[in-house]
């Protein structure tokens, strides 16, 4: 490792714009001529339009053009995804126009958008379309849109089921429960989560009539994505037509990877109006108009014997699917859930079904971890529970029945196979960092104070690194998930990266730089990355489901190989000596066993100039692609632990401490890899103490700003204690695993588990997240008085 | 339309607007410095704070008329030249960024802690930024950054 190269703690090369108000994000950009668009947002959760009048609007000062869903006549915004029921059918996929037909169906669906020279001119035309609203009830919880009956979401679909899917073998796991000494059961509520990255969405369309060429830009995880998606299923619009640029990006978290409809509207009204159209969302509206996370109710039981062991999980879970299918919605809790029930453990027999539901409310999807944290936080949840339940220490419970080191590769009973780990080994390693045993002193310490203290634990395993194209086929993704990367060496010898991933915070452009000075020789300096336009680049799937590092770098170090077998070749000419005695080191080729060396800069310029060049041999340039398909996912995993203390007379929590340990493979850079944790603990705290989304029983959000939802400020959570604990041979080149989600799995299950640790002593045996200062007191209270909780 | 002149980053500026314009439109649209970020509409967030007349002020809780004659200094004017001022240098050293949308605010909020106080404790400095939200860097680099500022300035 050299001091720029892999593993090395280089600060950010993209640090110097950002902290100078240089970075150029999606609502910086302004094109000659614009005009802004604001989009008429249903007020109803449910209602059929019978009318639009938007003659008043249309005559308003500085008014360009009003389009309603009439007007917008393109395809319908697609799903990525399919997921086939217990019975063989396919799910339900009910059309999703950009612009509402007939109906609206979540408060915040798009009813008409106004294009104005101003926005305030837009935004006030907009104030003059009148739509007749028939207002219908609303089916706004999961189960009051499966109560027999419930206002129907889609009018061709009965039931308001999107599908019912199931995973394991039901007959062996009934056979363990059959078998069971104990039987631990938990019902959960997964609560409903605002990604709220801190810059809202914005798209700006523009549109070319002298080449017919369609222009996007647009704040998204996956630019290559939205121009398929966009140009083959909405608009028809062939990609050599369409440019996407998804430009710096402020957060994503999910809810930047999908294809949104304000990006179809934008695109398609440039061409209607013939001039660049500009919408930027006001945080309000990306309260309603952002895919949600979570969101579940589940019930699970754990099958345990005489001596401890698991012996078969049994899961029953009800997804919000949300009004719509978001992009990838369908996927999150089968694939991404599902097949995550056997944690670190070797539990021989695991059966979960999962019924999603529509709702009338904002589409629900991806938010980071995706499936994961849910399915980690009713697994890490039950098997505390059952530790205190049968009396045994919840640490040992869990050694006893991970996933041993000398068990890899490990086939679950859920689809995966783990590569490779060492979950023993990390709980271990967090047990002593957070002195585990040394507990009982502090709790001591706070009691003294007036306070009830509590410890938590989680371990998790997760499947990262998406992913193995053959397999998620299988699975009814509609799409490969591999990733692409093109090194293009210029004559002096500085390089280009083209990468299909995206960076809205990783880090992209300094890490994929130090893997380039690790194989070439290259300064950081002279290496520019360049992601985030469709026309600057090959095409790729984005940055998600921590998959950067797991196959993002992959397909750039098989780039890098390529680059390096073509140099050698030119070096050996040049040198007049064997390729195969030639080698790279340091920035210069060298004669093995000899001082003759040549620097790389050298051997690029004569890739360029090939005067003296085995020009029949070889090609002249420098420069590699290459597309890198996993074969398998990568599976991060560790443990969390986490310290409370609850003040009994508010019910407030502090997270007065939090240690993680996580395997998350070879480190690329350590200062990245802890920004990714601390700021997953913190969503993860957050889930576990702070945020949640409400409607109404009518499907009104009621906590629609900042000021009513409670995001994680700086005195809400502690410093952490953070490490990583390499355990080496995840199957890509780089041998990584992927770090952007794991804080956000761990973390919340340990608080909670922290929380009801502090409160076990009043009889306080379960809480639903966010365990608010509400909440805790409300069930102190219940604990103080069991009769009038009844 | 009234007019509105003011210095900002030691330039005098003058322009016109109309008179719901807020202070941050105002440096955004009419100057073009979009170092400062709007991230919400409920002066929540943090992403727009600049400083007026040396104290740090959210710009969308002003009107640009009410910066007046105002001393402004954004994000775009905090460095001298390249040589960053010490809490950009710290941020950077300490990785207290990510996305970068927040951090504009977030500097110039810390600028404004260690010019009131020199050396604030890790409680301080997490009291202080309550009203600036970062989603990516759970706050714990943030926190390092200010400290590491403070001894340094």
């Amino acid at each position: 490792m050299g001091a720029q190269g892999i593993g090395a703690r280089v600060p950010r090369v993209e640090d110097q714009r950002f902290l100078t108000g240089r970075g150029r994000y999606t609502d910086d950009i302004n094109r000659p001529h614009q005009t802004y668009a604001w989009i008429l947002r249903s007020p109803h959760a449910h209602a059929r339009i019978r009318s639009i009048d938007t003659s008043a609007a249309k005559s308003a000062p500085g008014v360009v053009a009003v389009f309603t869903g009439a007007d917008m006549e393109v395809g319908s915004l697609p799903c990525g995804w399919q997921v086939t029921s217990k019975d063989g059918t396919p799910m339900k996929e009910p059309p999703h126009p950009p612009l509402a037909r007939d109906y609206v169906r979540h408060v915040g669906d798009q009813v008409a958008v106004v294009i104005a020279e101003t926005k305030a001119q837009a935004r006030d035309a907009a104030e003059l379309i009148e739509v007749d609203y028939e207002v219908l009830p609303a089916a706004v919880s999961i189960q009051a849109a499966l109560a027999p009956d419930a206002p129907k979401v889609h009018q061709d679909l009965p039931d308001n089921v999107c599908y019912d899917w199931e995973l394991g073998d039901k007959a062996k796991t009934e056979e363990a429960f059959a078998n069971a000494r104990h039987v631990v059961k938990l019902d959960i509520v997964q609560n409903r989560l605002i990604p709220n990255a801190i810059e809202p969405r914005a798209a700006v369309g523009d549109y070319d009539s002298g080449t017919g060429k369609y222009t996007l830009y647009t704040t998204s995880q996956n630019p290559h994505v939205i121009r398929l998606l966009m140009g083959a299923f909405v608009l028809n619009i062939p990609e050599n037509k369409l440019r996407v640029v998804a430009p710096d990006v402020g957060g994503g978290f999910g809810s930047k990877i999908y294809h949104y409809a304000e990006e179809a509207i934008v695109t398609w009204a440039a061409g209607k109006v013939n001039r660049p159209v500009k919408w930027t969302a006001e945080r309000s509206e990306s309260f309603v108009a952002d895919a949600h996370g979570r969101d579940h109710v589940t019930h699970a039981e754990l099958a345990i014997d005489a001596d401890g062991k698991f012996l078969g999980l049994r899961v029953s879970t009800l997804a919000n699917m949300g009004a719509y299918l978001s992009t990838f919605a369908p996927s999150i809790p089968t694939y991404l859930y599902g097949p995550l029930m056997a944690g670190v453990y070797a539990t021989p027999a695991i059966y979960v079904e999962v019924k999603a539901v529509f709702t009338h409310t904002t589409p629900v999807d991806a938010y980071r971890g995706a499936g994961r944290p849910e399915a980690t936080y009713l697994l890490e949840r039950i098997v505390t529970k059952a530790a205190k339940q049968l009396g045994i220490d919840e640490v040992e419970l869990r050694r006893k029945n991970m996933v041993q080191p000398d068990m890899f590769p490990y086939q679950t009973p859920v689809l995966l196979q783990y590569d490779v780990g060492d979950y023993p080994g990390t709980m271990d390693a967090a047990v002593k960092a957070a002195d585990w045993y040394g507990f009982a002193q502090r709790r001591k310490e706070s009691e003294a104070r007036g306070k009830l203290r509590g410890i938590g634990m989680s371990t998790y395993v997760e499947a990262c690194g998406l992913a193995p194209s053959a397999v998620v086929g299988q699975l009814g993704a509609r799409a490969g998930l591999y990733e692409s990367a093109n090194v293009r060496v210029h004559p002096t010898g500085s390089v280009s990266v083209y990468t299909g991933l995206h960076s809205h915070g990783q880090g992209h452009e300094t890490v994929l730089a130090q893997i380039v000075h690790e194989y070439l020789g290259v300064p950081i300096e002279n290496v520019t990355v360049v992601h985030g336009d469709t026309d600057d680049g090959q095409f790729g799937m984005g940055t998600y489901g921590s998959r950067s590092a797991p196959v993002g770098t992959a397909a750039l170090v098989k780039a890098l190989e390529k680059v390096v077998n073509k140099a050698k070749k030119i070096a050996a000419h040049l040198m007049e000596a064997s390729e195969a005695d030639i080698e790279l080191k340091d920035g210069n080729f060298v004669i093995a066993g000899t001082d003759k060396s040549l620097p790389f800069a050298q051997v690029a310029l004569a890739a360029y100039v090939p005067h003296n060049y085995p020009i029949t041999e070889l090609e002249p340039g420098l420069e590699g692609q290459a597309f890198y398909d996993p074969m398998n996912f990568s599976y991060p995993n560790g443990c969390h632990i986490c310290e409370v203390e609850v003040d009994p007379e508010t019910g407030k929590v502090d997270v007065v401490a939090m240690t993680s340990v996580d395997d998350v493979g070879r480190v690329l850079n350590p200062l990245i890899v802890e920004g990714q944790t601390h700021g997953g603990l913190t969503q993860g705290i957050g889930q576990a103490l702070l945020e949640q989304c409400v409607f109404d029983e009518d499907g009104q959000l009621v906590t629609g700003s900042f000021m009513d939802y409670c995001m994680p400020r700086a005195d809400d959570v502690p410093s952490y204690n953070s490490s990583t604990m390499a355990v080496m041979g995840a199957s890509n080149p780089l041998q990584v695993k992927g770090v952007g989600e794991s804080g956000t799995i761990g973390a919340t299950p340990a608080v909670i588990n922290a929380v009801l640790d502090a409160l076990a002593p009043l009889g306080v045996e379960d809480i639903q997240m966010p365990a608010s200062p509400h909440r805790v007191w409300q069930a102190i209270q219940a604990a103080k008085t069991p009769m009038a909780a009844e | 339309m009234p007019t509105v002149s003011m210095t900002v980053n030691g330039k005098a500026v003058s322009a016109e607007v109309e008179e719901r314009t807020l202070l941050v439109s105002f440096l955004r649209d009419s100057l073009g410095l979009t170092g400062t970020h709007v991230g919400c509409d409920t002066s929540q967030c943090g992403a727009c704070v600049v400083h007026v007349n040396g104290d740090s002020v959210k710009s969308c809780t002003m009107l640009a008329v009410q910066a007046e004659g105002a001393n402004v200094t954004t994000i775009e004017g905090l460095a001298s030249g390249e040589e960053l001022h010490p809490v950009q240098k710290a941020f950077r050293e300490h990785h207290g960024l990510q996305c970068g949308f927040c951090t504009p605010g977030m500097v110039m909020s810390a600028v404004d802690l260690l010019q009131k106080k020199k050396s604030p404790s890790e409680a301080e400095i997490r009291e202080w930024l309550e009203g600036n939200i970062c989603r990516c860097t759970g706050y714990h680099n943030i926190v390092k950054a200010i400290q590491a500022a403070a001894g340094a300035m």
